[in-house]
Parts: structure tokens; sequence; C-alpha cells
């Protein structure tokens, strides 16, 4: 790790632990929690999308997994550690199970089966109305106390979800830079390569989803102590796009990119839906702009104009400088890594999407 | 009476399937020659029953109601088409994440025209009283919907298999770059093919309205259902289109009738079982 990283990672903590103090109102530090809980959601979708080219549309399910399995285990008369660990592995077990399932699909069948599976774990949650509540969805009763911490109060919340954020984070960094991550990401761009060097690219990608499927169902627990309430529209496909929105909108591959998504569409949306009701057609038109202009997403686009600013800023015979081409090699590597399909990689894509099923 | 349930409910399940073909038999050739699942199918079916229900208040006649309805959404379909998909050629996942924010943007602007609550649609005055047949009454709207999803397969297989443009089509799903080769207008068999999807979407909505009423959500209840129907059936295939649709239909209207609590739970075997011993579907052309 550079100084200058070092540096950057020292403030950021500073920032997030000094957080509540500086905006002291209430209604904003709830505001900052929600951003962590989201933002550990894109990181979790942003491990298949970023790293394993798998775009996901199912993801609010392990919320709705996650989050059902706590709060009926806790009315059921569990204590809140047992039942949170009793959700995450229910949630994290039916990730496996539809990990089975919708890898049988490469490509954008993919997709198909994980909005289907989403849809049918928010039909389940809509109609069993002796289990879920249905409609009118369920209390949990009231947040865990930690050690004897009390999380009633807005600040300490934070903290709380923080910490299970930052843990969550490093584990998430560890695992893009792990030969594992590695393997992944060459299990994305040449499966067939990576399948001759003797790699199990089916088992790299299911081992994936059912990490990223065990990260959402932590943040689906988070969500639940915060919220304390868990209701089909919580679960809704709409959730699961805007979870993906948020990990595109940053900039998928990179491990900043969904955390910047998450905190943009989280304030978006609570501002805007203080204001005006069309938040669905906001939201639409974000994913159609964000698409078609800038497939990226915000870190490795703002990146790469800030490297060309600075290339530009230099004499023209800097561009030719090893720092320069350092920059430049950077940003055609920033481009690789965010699944670019534009015509120069279309035969890969077409390469890789006509591969026969294994 | 025991029997006159299982055959209402099996009348209605066929009719459901009917529904359904009309819905999916779009999506699935869209997605076998474009190759994207068109997230924005199930926001078709819903706008073209709220298209309905307005042409309907303005008396306009049911059929006639049903044909513009359908042209009305075929229409959004091509635009859709020509000025969003057609920039991300080749993205093939962009242009999907960009048919589920059309899909949020249309159901939005639904629920902002035609409001919240829950809008009737009429079936035509003369389809209302029930059929009575050996002392068993039939519902004969529901007849008449199954009698137009065969009749509506029938022309799809005979458009497919007999004419040019079926040909061109069955050529762009088996192979893209050869039928391009070959001298296929594809860029213009993408159009056509969506219009038609969009098309069929629409006045499954409109037949569906009286049925299901239009309401909102009823986008995000038709999308899985086409879904799955594609997977059970194989995605570009006309026959798997069909025979998915009143498979689903059956287990979908037998689940919410006999185990309302599980109705979702119920679809979700057959898609196991499809996905585990046949990932290509019954009768899959093309790799989903």
């Amino acid at each position: 790790m550079t100084l200058r990283a070092a540096v950057a990672l020292a403030v950021c903590a500073l920032a997030l632990l000094v957080l509540p103090w500086i905006i002291g109102n209430e209604f904003y530090v709830n505001m900052a929690t929600q951003v962590l809980i989201y933002a550990l959601f894109a990181l979790s979708i942003n491990m298949m999308l970023g790293y394993g080219g798998m775009v996901s549309l199912g993801h609010a399910g392990y919320l709705g997994i996650a989050g059902y399995a706590c709060i009926l285990a806790v009315t059921a008369g569990y204590d809140h550690l047992t039942a949170a660990i009793f959700a995450v592995a229910v949630s994290t077990a039916a990730a496996a199970f539809f990990g089975l399932l919708s890898l049988r699909a490469p490509g954008l069948g993919f997709i198909m089966i994980t909005l289907a599976l989403g849809q049918i774990v928010w039909g389940i949650a809509y109609r069993a109305n002796d289990l879920t509540g249905g409609d009118n969805g369920i209390r949990y009763p009231a947040r865990p106390m930690p050690f004897g911490f009390d999380l009633r109060d807005a600040p300490s919340f934070y903290y709380f979800t923080l910490a299970v954020f930052v843990v969550a984070l490093f584990c998430i960094w560890r695992f893009s830079r792990s030969p594992f991550g590695a393997s992944l990401m060459g299990a994305r761009d040449q499966p067939r390569r990576m399948r001759m060097l003797g790699y199990n690219v089916w088992l790299i990608q299911w081992l994936t989803f059912v990490m990223a499927g065990f990260w959402a169902s932590i943040a689906g627990v988070l969500y639940v102590y915060y919220n304390l309430f868990l209701s089909p529209h919580a679960i809704s496909l709409q959730q699961s796009a805007e979870i993906l929105l948020m990990a595109i909108l940053g900039g998928a591959s990179t491990l900043t990119g969904p955390i910047v998504g998450a905190a943009i569409i989280t304030l978006v949306k609570n501002v805007i839906s203080t204001y005006v009701e069309r938040w669905n057609t906001l939201l639409g038109l974000i994913f159609v702009v964000v698409i078609m202009f800038m497939p990226y997403g915000l870190v490795p686009g703002c990146a790469q104009l800030w490297r060309r600013l600075r290339i530009r800023g230099k004499t023209p015979k800097a561009a030719s400088s090893p720092a320069a081409m350092r920059a430049h090699g950077a940003s055609e590597d920033a481009r690789d890594r965010a699944g670019d399909t534009r015509p120069e990689a279309g035969s890969l894509a077409r390469d890789t999407a006509s591969e026969p099923a294994p | 009476m025991q029997w006159q349930f299982w055959i209402i409910q099996t009348l209605n399940s066929v009719a459901f399937g009917g529904l359904l073909f009309l819905l999916s038999s779009g999506f699935s050739l869209i997605f076998g020659l474009m190759r994207i699942p068109n997230l924005a199918h199930g926001a078709f079916f819903m706008l073209g029953a709220y298209f309905g229900y307005t042409l309907l208040r303005l008396n306009l006649h049911f059929w006639l109601a049903a044909i513009a309805g359908g042209l009305g959404v075929g229409l959004l379909g091509i635009l859709m088409e020509r000025f969003i998909l057609r920039r991300l050629a080749g993205n093939e996942q962009g242009q999907v994440l960009v048919t589920l924010g059309v899909a949020f943007i249309i159901a939005d602007i639904c629920l902002l025209v035609w409001t919240g609550d829950p809008m009737p649609l009429a079936a035509p005055q003369a389809l209302r009283p029930p059929l009575r047949v050996w002392g068993f009454a039939f519902p004969t709207y529901r007849l008449v919907v199954l009698a137009i999803a065969l009749v509506a397969a029938l022309a799809l297989y005979l458009l497919m298999e007999r004419t040019r443009l079926g040909a061109m089509i069955r050529a762009g799903v088996d192979d893209m770059e050869m039928a391009r080769g070959v001298g296929i207008p594809v860029s213009r068999l993408f159009t056509t093919v969506f219009l038609l999807g969009a098309t069929l979407a629409g006045i499954g909505g409109v037949l569906g309205g009286p049925i299901l009423n239009a309401y909102p959500g009823l986008d995000n209840d038709m999308l899985p259902l086409a879904l799955i129907v594609v997977i059970l059936g194989g995605a570009g295939s006309l026959l798997g289109a069909f025979v998915g649709s009143f498979i689903v239909g059956f287990i979908y209207n037998f689940g919410i009738a006999l185990v309302p609590d599980l109705a979702y739970f119920v679809l979700f075997l057959p898609m196991v079982l499809v996905l585990v011993f046949l990932p290509q579907g019954l009768f899959g052309r093309v790799q989903i």
C-alpha cells in the first residue's frame, strides 16, 4: 500500500468515525447507517458482477431469506445471536442452492434465473400470510444488545453497522486481491483458457456466488435491525435492481465504486422522495443513462478523467514519459476490468457465449 | 360441487396459459433472435391492459381496443428497440439492464396516469353470460381467450414455418453471423421481431384485463411467469413457449386455488427440475 493510499484510507476512516458528531442530526445519522447497509449489499453483489461478470437480479432475495429467518427465530424465542447465525446460515445455504441453479445457464440466462428466483422468494413472502404476515410485513421486537451496548439510538447503531461494515470491507478487499479473486477474473474473461489451465471455472463462480450471498445475508440482518420491520416491498425486484444499479453506477470491479454508488442512490432516493413521488421513474432514467453513457461507472470514469487532465496539464512531451505510460496502461487496465463489451471485445463475448454448457 | 370446481379450474388454467402464451411467445422470439431477455415485457403486458381500459372507457369496441392497445404497445417497442437497444448493439448485458430501466419507467408512468387502484376491464357484452353445457356453467370469455391464443399460436407457427420472414427469423436464431453473411437484413429483423413481441404482449394485456384487471404490480406478477415459461420451454422455440405456457398456467392456477400460500413455491419445482436435467429447456433452440 502506498503512502498516499494509506493517508486516504486513514482520512476516510476518521471521517466515518466522527461523522455522527459532525452531522449531529439523528435523521442524517440514520441515513449514513442506511448508506453503509446498502454499501454492503452493493459490495456483495459486486463480488459477482465486477470480478465475476455475473449479473444477478435476485439479490434482494437474500435480504428476504435472512431477514425473515432472523425475525422468525427471534419471535420463536431464540436470542439475537443464535437468530442472526441461523438467519445467515439459512440464507447462505439458499445462495448455495440458487447458485447451483443459476450457473446452469451461462451468460444472460443467469440474469433470468436469478430474477425468477428472487421473484419466487418475493412471491412466497407475499403469499405466506401465516409465516411472513404477507403484505403487512412483520416486526422485529428490538435491536440486540451485544455485550451490553445499547443500540437503540441512532449514533450507537451507526457504530455497530460501521464495525460490521469495516470487517466486511476488509474481507471483500482481501478477496479481490487474493489468488482466488484473480482466478475469478480469469474465469470471467477467458473461461476456456482457465479451464485449459486446470481451474474449475464452475466451482470458482459458484463459491463466489455463495460468498456474495453470505455478505448479502449479513447486510439483510443489519437491514432488519435498522428498520425493525420487514415486508415484501423491501425484497421486490426494485430492491434488487437498486442494489445492482449502485454497483454499476459507482463502477463495478472497483472496491470503492459500489460504496460511492450506494451513497449516491441512497441520498438521492431519500432526498427525492421527500419532494416527489416519482422515484421509480428517476431510478429507471438513471439506469438507462448510466448504462448508455457511463457503462464503467463513476469511479473508473472520474479516475480516467483525472489522469487525462494531469497528462494534458504537463508538456506534450510528457505524454511519452514513463509515468504517463503507466497512467495510460492503468486506464486501459481499468477498462478491461470493467468488462468492456464494446465492439473490439465483442468477439470475445460471443466466443464465451457460444461455448457449450459444461 | 366437486366436479364443477375441477372443470372450472382446468378451464381457468388453460385460459391463463393462453394469456401466458401471448406474453411469452414474443419474449421467447426476442430472446432467441436478439439474445436478450426483454425485462420490459411484463411492463408491456401491463401497459396493454391499461391502454385497453382507457380505450374501452372511450367506448371503443372490445376487439378493436385489443388490436389498438396491442399496436400502441408495439409502437413503443419499436421506439425502444430503435433508440435505446440499437445504441447498445454488442453490449448485451447493457441491453438487458436498460430494458429493466424502461420497465421501471413504464410502471411508474402507469401509476401516475392510472393511479394505484385496480382498473377493471369489462368483457364484451355478448361473452358475459356463462356458457351452459350439460348442466355445467363455463365462463364464455375465458373460452374465447383460449381460442384466440390457439389461433395466435397457429398463425405464429405458419408465420415462422411457412413464410419468408419466418425463415429469416429462424436463420437468425440459429446462426446470426451466417444469416448476416447471406444477406438477411438482420437489423430490420430485430425491429420486426420486437414489434411482433411487444404487440403480442400488449394484446395479451388487453385480453387479460377482464380476467386479471389492470393494477400496479401486474408487470412484476407476469414477468417471472414469462421467464419461467421460457426457462421451461426453452428460449427461441415457439413450441417451447406454447407447452411451457400451459404447464405454468396449470401449475400457477391450481397452486393459487389449492395452496394459496405456496403458489409461487410450486412454480419453483418444475423450474428446478428442468434446470437440473434439461438446462436447454424442453424444446430449446438456443442456450439460455
